[in-house]
């Protein structure tokens, strides 16, 4: 296996627009999925109860569901996790407040004692009253925002705004292609989902980092390279570094996914979908969009205000 | 750059020397860590509640309760006054915990004596300064409003919200679980963490009553009418029966004793009739108060109140005189050692709200920890390999350094104490395929060098000096989401921000350091031996 790239030279600007193009329809069908199918919130922002069991014997599903349906709990979704006998109840939020919405586990609780043919282990229980789902929208929302608002000053501060821009539309990129796949697959979308969601940003700001350094060393190098060849030369020179981190990062990430257990299943698909969409909008995004930045080619001065642009 | 001074060296391998020490006793069991040395650290790393097992509770202390108490004071003081001043109230309204009426007069002199009933408020002395704790406001003529200060109101809260966590403790300490956290959040929310609790149901139904407990006399003046239910006496009201709900009692407001003058209940069974019961004993103004009531009343009925339901309502055959007495309502046994605790351990003074429970039993717990472990042995393992494949002696050198660095990770968590928790495993697993990265930058920047006809030497020493830059501004921006992640979330999601983190700061130095140290020491060698390095 040969991963070392540093003496190609693929073209990777020649392509920008099909990247662009497959960008933008990526972003617009993210989009329409958004507003035609919606994220399937878990309970964490939904609010509601959510019983993980396992029988003690082979049940069938439907005695669960048949147990729980006359209890007028509203909608149920009862599933296999995992294995056959380890079996995920959702119930929908009450209507009627936070203490109502209390009752609901007790009420399962003895239903199912009562009705399964098999002895019942509670493994998990979670109940998120309304107040509380709905602070937690608040401060996802609010996280994800500050990190990018974050990005986007502290690459401000240690490049120059356009290289800021370019890094924080890829990531904004990243971001609404994360939430699309979770709006297409309706894999269920709770807090430790954010949580991928800000290591993505993290990571994908990551891999432009090191690319857009390299620009602007290059920049600094070879002031007559015309910007469509110093970009190309920047993404090459570095494409091997950007490969083999996304492996090692991906081989951890599998092994978490295939390894780790069907709680965090949800968290590691999304952080292995984000290094996927993270690495490739660093290299068909993130560095193409500084060729319409008009990025700064005089670097002589440090001082950004009096420095002539090309 | 491949230059260690004496004390640079010592300096980094006491770093790993400490970090390893803090780490090693993860690898041993609870039982052998007693028979190591007292120098040898013996703590482990702290699970979370995801990993070990255990209940999480959100509550909140429904302040509305507590306000609209003291506008029900309000209120009977309020006509009180207006019976002692011979004016005419009516129409007294509670509107969103104000209160209207219409007042005969408002004349700034009956203004001025409503401000005073704040002060002269006996049985709560919450006290804003000197000034009123009520806003009074005429509209329209004769009708008045009566709001409390904001920061009356406030001052409630917080009052009614420390005595909330006090009694919380108390009660959960009752249980006798092991450590139990609990801790106030924001101005009005309490945060319980109980650890490797089986059963949560028990300490809901704890927390889920306030136990306010009176001793109230029977209003015999009246027969219960089911026609009009709320029919009661002035100075009675309508309590509902504990065990039949149907079942209603007329009792006289006024309070003869209350829980708060017990100072001891304990579960215990009526020797005759083997029922299970709680018997109480008062403190001395409680039982003086009791004495004289029954004393006063013998032949006629009391009702035992517990959260406005009558658990019983004996008669009185004797004065009881000795300060303690005994309370049966058909319990269970269970029941009446809870009622039991709750005696003990007082009232709340305003109901508790449940907003978020989360609980873990403990064998899942232990199904994550294996599964992480699993995950994280094969992931590692691949990582490793991949690593050698791709850069031999070099990616030896940075195999050894994600060892280092995965035994320094386990190492500040321990010593912190910070919590671990099931995506704080999946952080850890993430930083074994992060952690290379800084090395692959350098190693990058090495082979570059080489192909621009560098000497191993110099271009192993150009590749740290160029990389610098490059890593800490890769990884800068993965502690910043880090650091928002840690400050917005709660619980679980917390602790991947924590390893991640952790991850950030112990790959940087392992790549800088260890990596550099190994690397300097093979080029020594080289250059003695003249043995070929490729990369």
């Amino acid at each position: 296996m040969n991963l070392d790239f540093s003496s190609k030279n693929i073209s990777f600007l020649k392509v920008h627009i099909i990247g662009f193009v497959l960008s933008s329809i990526l972003i617009v069908g993210s989009i329409i999925s958004f507003l035609s199918f919606g994220l399937n919130f878990g309970i964490d922002f939904k609010g509601g109860t959510l019983i993980e069991i396992e029988t003690k014997e082979d049940i069938d599903i439907s005695q669960i569901r048949n147990a729980l349906n006359n209890l007028s709990l509203g909608d149920i979704q009862i599933q296999e996790f995992g294995s056959k006998n380890d079996i995920l109840i959702r119930i929908e939020q009450q209507s009627g407040g936070d203490k109502i919405q209390q009752n609901v586990v007790e009420i399962v609780k003895s239903k199912l004692d009562n009705d399964l043919d098999s002895a019942v282990n509670y493994r998990r229980t979670e109940v998120v009253g309304p107040k509380v789902s709905g602070e937690l929208i608040q401060a996802g929302t609010l996280a994800i925002t500050l990190a990018v608002f974050a990005m986007l000053l502290y690459i401000w501060f240690r490049f120059e705004w356009q290289f800021s821009l370019g890094a924080v539309l890829a990531l904004i990129h990243d971001v609404i292609l994360t939430i699309g796949i979770f709006c297409i697959t309706q894999l269920e979308f709770n807090l430790p989902i954010i949580a991928a969601i800000l290591t993505i940003v993290g990571y994908s700001m990551n891999d432009t980092v090191v690319v857009y350094d390299r620009v602007r060393e290059n920049l600094r190098k070879h002031r007559s390279l015309i910007i469509e060849k110093l970009l190309d030369l920047s993404i090459n020179e570095t494409l091997s570094r950007t490969i083999i981190t996304s492996i090692t990062t991906l081989l951890a990430l599998l092994s978490l996914y295939i390894f780790g257990g069907s709680v965090i299943k949800g968290f590691t698909f999304a952080m292995i979908w984000g290094v996927l969409v993270g690495t490739y909008s660093s290299i068909f995004v993130a560095a193409p969009l500084l060729k319409y930045l008009d990025v700064k080619r005089d670097w002589t001065s440090t001082s950004a205000v009096d420095s002539t642009r090309k | 750059m491949l230059y260690f001074s004496r004390s640079k060296t010592i300096l980094i391998f006491l770093t790993i020397g400490i970090g390893l020490l803090f780490a090693s006793p993860n690898f041993f069991s609870k039982e052998s860590l007693k028979n190591f040395p007292n120098f040898f650290p013996s703590k482990q790393v702290n699970l979370g509640l995801d990993l070990q097992g255990g209940s999480h509770l959100l509550l909140e202390v429904d302040t509305d309760v507590i306000i609209n108490e003291r506008i029900d004071n309000l209120t009977s003081d309020l006509r009180k006054l207006y019976r002692e001043e011979s004016l005419k109230i009516s129409n007294i309204k509670i509107i969103d915990s104000s209160l209207k009426f219409k007042s005969a007069s408002t004349a700034q002199s009956i203004i001025n004596k409503i401000k005073d009933l704040s002060v002269t408020d006996s049985q709560n002395l919450l006290q804003v300064g000197s000034s009123s704790n009520l806003i009074v406001s005429v509209n329209n003529d004769d009708h008045i409003e009566i709001l409390f200060t904001d920061e009356y109101k406030k001052l409630l809260t917080i009052n009614a919200v420390n005595q909330s966590l006090e009694i919380v403790r108390r009660r959960i300490d009752e249980l006798g679980t092991r450590e139990p956290t609990i801790q106030r959040q924001g101005t009005s929310r309490i945060i319980i963490q109980v650890p490797g609790l089986e059963d949560p149901d028990q300490i809901k139904s704890l927390l889920g009553q306030t136990a306010k407990l009176t001793f109230q006399l029977v209003d015999q003046s009246v027969v219960f009418d089911p026609e009009k239910p709320d029919r009661a006496p002035v100075g009675s009201e309508v309590l509902p029966s504990d065990d039949n709900p149907d079942y209603k009692y007329i009792v006289k407001k006024r309070v003869m004793v209350g829980g708060e003058n017990l100072v001891d209940a304990q579960p215990g069974f009526d020797p005759q009739t083997n029922e299970p019961i709680v018997t109480f004993r008062f403190d001395g103004i409680g039982a003086k108060k009791f004495g004289r009531v029954t004393q006063q009343n013998v032949g006629k009925p009391f009702a035992i109140i517990l959260d406005d339901r009558v658990v019983s309502a004996p008669v009185i055959r004797d004065a009881i005189l000795g300060g303690s007495g005994q309370i049966s309502g058909g319990f269970t046994s269970d029941e009446a050692n809870e009622l039991a605790i709750l005696l003990r351990a007082g009232a709340l003074p305003a109901p508790l709200i449940i907003l978020e429970e989360r609980s873990v039993g403990p064998d899942l717990g232990a199904d994550s920890i294996n599964a992480g472990k699993i995950a994280a042995i094969i992931g590692f393992v691949a990582v490793i390999l991949f690593m050698l494949f791709i850069y031999r002696t070099f990616g030896f050198f940075a195999d050894v350094a994600l060892i280092i660095n995965l035994l320094l990770v386990l190492g500040v968590l321990t010593m912190f104490q910070a919590t671990l928790t099931l995506p704080g495993i999946a952080g850890i697993i993430l930083t074994i395929g992060m952690a290379v990265d800084a090395n692959v930058l350098i190693f990058e920047r090495v082979k570059e060098e080489l192909r621009n006809g560098s000497s191993m030497i110099n271009s192993i020493d150009n590749g740290y000096k160029r990389a610098l830059s490059t890593i800490l501004d890769a990884n800068i921006t993965t502690l910043i989401a880090a650091i928002i992640l840690f400050f917005m979330a709660s619980g679980p999601v917390r602790g991947f921000s924590i390893t991640l983190a952790i991850g950030i700061f112990t790959s940087v130095f392992t790549a800088f350091t260890v990596t550099r140290y190994f690397i300097s020491l093979r080029v020594r060698k080289m250059r003695s031996e003249s043995v070929g390095l490729k990369i």
